[in-house]
């Protein structure tokens, strides 16, 4: 019962450092600044292992804490999970090497306090949206996140980021709408907004049109918010227009948490996955994977073709997800994992070029390996895992999720797979090719690579690219699958929960 | 049932205006119409005929209650669409100062 108290802290400690700098950053040194945010991402990452090791060592698959002692169905609870654990070790992770590069990266924006306050307000709703156990407050939470997330897109306020955010806002919030009213419909029929109460009494009282008619709804929300390719039409614009580590968080996690996560623990812990919604979610990903990918090739805004891989690499997420084999999930929720890493690590490039030589457009960069070495090699390490090279990390998630459709039998998806990859390779090799190898330009004669804290954060990130492929060993395996055991237990989950919360 | 149809033609009305204007202002009022026909629907979910406020008090038997718990997420879900629409404006001014028009069909530097 005691261990449990550490849950709100996830969504307490972002929220009050949002608060403290905002209210404080004007009067304060900027190196205060700086170090109080990085203390604050850090400690996320503390608790994020520390709410990992402790679940490991309770003996039970969940941890509930009670918001102010009411008992869950009718107080609200946050429920901490294998799958929690995973997506929230993601998220601070990669939380923590952004904050680090935007250090001296934000240097080049007026405002860094209120650029951190919107930061921590971000990672507050995604935070909350993963511990939470009822139904609205995903909602809320997914609005301050996304909210926080419009705001960021237009932090440079020069016309394409403001075009680009007003564009991110009113397709999001319309996806917003679609999932309050899908929340509304399930109260409705339910009279309850606990996420495992209602999933008791939706197998206690089986509806015909409700639950495919809510899945539609939450279809549409969740997959514009995820960004898969009908949906697809803002993320090129955001994500290439906002500031390089804010679109590294939103490609790395911010897609994830909003759309994969909250679809996930929907259809699968609340609805009970059918293979109706496997079929629509795997050919989702069939056509986000091939149909991005294809836009990708043509690109020479680097960051752009970057923001079209993320739709690719979501695909393979959801298509792992959407097959529902444990196989599938692993494959999935790896692909994930890894995805978080290297297209962060990616952006967190494409940030430093832009940060010493200031373009974005392929074309004009070349031989830059020579004058900025670490860059140029840790996005070699980035480019090889997003293509699936062997030993690094994308490879093996790829090749479990190919495995995984050819188990289940579908070999046209498993092809569509390896086409993706093939093609993914062809457009990083482009990459390679104009932005690092070839010769250096007479402008960048004087380039400088970049300040220490953006090295750290690009060389870190690289080390767990490469060491990512690790984590399917025996000893450390159980990080993936308790997290795909959450999902694979479907219904149960109502049980568990409230079994949990009642002690 | 015909409140419900109402409710129905306010969110087809707010959809017609985010997708078919072209001025962003107008987008923006669209929006809003969205969310308010959302806030309406879920308000009426909890409606009954002649109901009252539930409210425990001695000697008196409730029967017809009114449900209170769509009427609280409803006031949140206003506040968060105060945040959005006010962010939306602003960005909106911004627009026009940058590009000199609210017409979304001259504001179109990102392409591909």
């Amino acid at each position: 019962m005691f261990n449990a108290h550490f849950i709100p802290l996830f969504v307490i400690i972002p929220l009050l450092g949002a608060f403290l700098v905002s209210l404080l950053g004007k009067y304060l040194k900027r190196a205060f600044v700086d170090i109080f945010s990085s203390l604050i991402c850090f400690l996320l990452l503390a608790i994020s292992f520390f709410g990992l090791i402790t679940l490991r060592n309770s003996g039970t698959s969940v941890l509930a804490y009670k918001i102010g002692g009411w008992i869950p169905p009718f107080g609200i609870c946050m429920v901490f999970d294998g799958l929690s654990a995973f997506m929230l070790l993601t998220v601070n992770l990669i939380a923590f090497f952004v904050c680090i590069f935007s250090l001296n990266y934000m240097e080049k924006y007026t405002d860094k306090p209120k650029f951190f306050t919107l930061f921590f307000l971000m990672l507050t709703g995604m935070n909350g949206l993963v511990v939470t156990g009822d139904l609205f407050n995903l909602f809320v939470f997914l609005e301050i996140a996304s909210i926080a997330s419009y705001a960021l897109v237009a932090f440079g306020t020069e016309a394409e980021e403001l075009e680009a955010s007003f564009k991110y806002a009113i397709m999001g919030s319309v996806a917003s709408s679609f999932i309050f009213l899908g929340i509304a419909f399930l109260y409705g029929f339910t009279s309850t907004l606990n996420m495992a109460d209602m999933s008791r009494v939706l197998s206690t009282k089986p509806s015909t049109w409700l639950v495919p008619f809510v899945s539609v709804l939450f279809l549409m929300g969740f997959g514009l918010k995820a960004a898969l390719v009908p949906f697809h039409a803002w993320l090129p614009d955001a994500h290439s227009s906002a500031p390089a580590s804010i679109s590294a968080m939103l490609s790395g996690v911010l897609i994830k948490t909003l759309g994969i996560y909250a679809m996930m623990r929907i259809f699968f812990n609340i609805f009970g996955m059918t293979s109706a919604y496997s079929s629509v979610l795997m050919f989702l990903g069939a056509l986000s994977m091939i149909v991005a990918v294809i836009l990708a090739l043509s690109q020479w805004d680097l960051k752009r073709l970057l923001a079209y891989h993320s739709i690719s690499q979501i695909g393979y997420v959801v298509l792992g997800i959407g097959l529902g084999t444990p196989l599938g999930i692993l494959g999935g929720l790896f692909h994930l994992f890894n995805h978080s890493v290297f297209k962060s690590l990616l952006f967190l490039n494409s940030g430093a070029i832009d940060y010493s030589a200031n373009t974005r457009d392929l074309k004009e960069m070349s031989g830059l390996k020579e004058k900025m070495p670490v860059t140029a090699n840790t996005n070699l390490i980035a480019s090889m895992s997003i293509a699936g090279i062997p030993p690094f990390n994308g490879f093996w998630s790829k090749l479990i999720i190919i495995f995984a459709c050819l188990q289940k039998g579908y070999v046209g998806y498993g092809l569509v797979c390896v086409v993706g990859s093939i093609l993914t390779l062809a457009s990083f090799m482009k990459v390679q090719k104009y932005a690092f190898l070839g010769e250096l330009k007479e402008k960048y004669k004087n380039l400088k690579e970049v300040p220490w804290a953006m090295k750290l954060s690009m060389i870190s990130l690289a080390a767990i690219c490469v060491l990512g492929g690790l984590l399917l060993l025996p000893s450390l395996k159980f990080f993936l699958n308790d997290a795909v055991n959450v999902l694979l237990e479907g219904r149960n989950y109502a049980g568990i929960v409230l079994g949990a919360a009642s002690r | 049932m015909i409140l419900y149809l109402l409710c129905l033609s306010l969110f087809c009305i707010g959809i017609y205006g985010v997708l078919r204007k072209r001025n962003l202002v107008k987008i923006i009022i669209g929006l809003g119409i969205i969310e308010y026909s959302m806030n309406l629907f879920f308000v009426l979910l909890g409606y009954r005929l002649h109901g009252r406020a539930p409210i425990d008090a001695q000697n008196q038997d409730i029967l017809n209650m009114v449900d209170p718990l769509p009427q609280a997420l409803v006031l949140t879900s206003i506040v968060i669409g105060l945040g959005v629409t006010a962010l939306v404006i602003s960005i909106a001014i911004r627009i026009y100062e940058k590009y000199g028009t609210f017409d979304i069909t001259k504001i179109k530097k990102l392409k591909g």
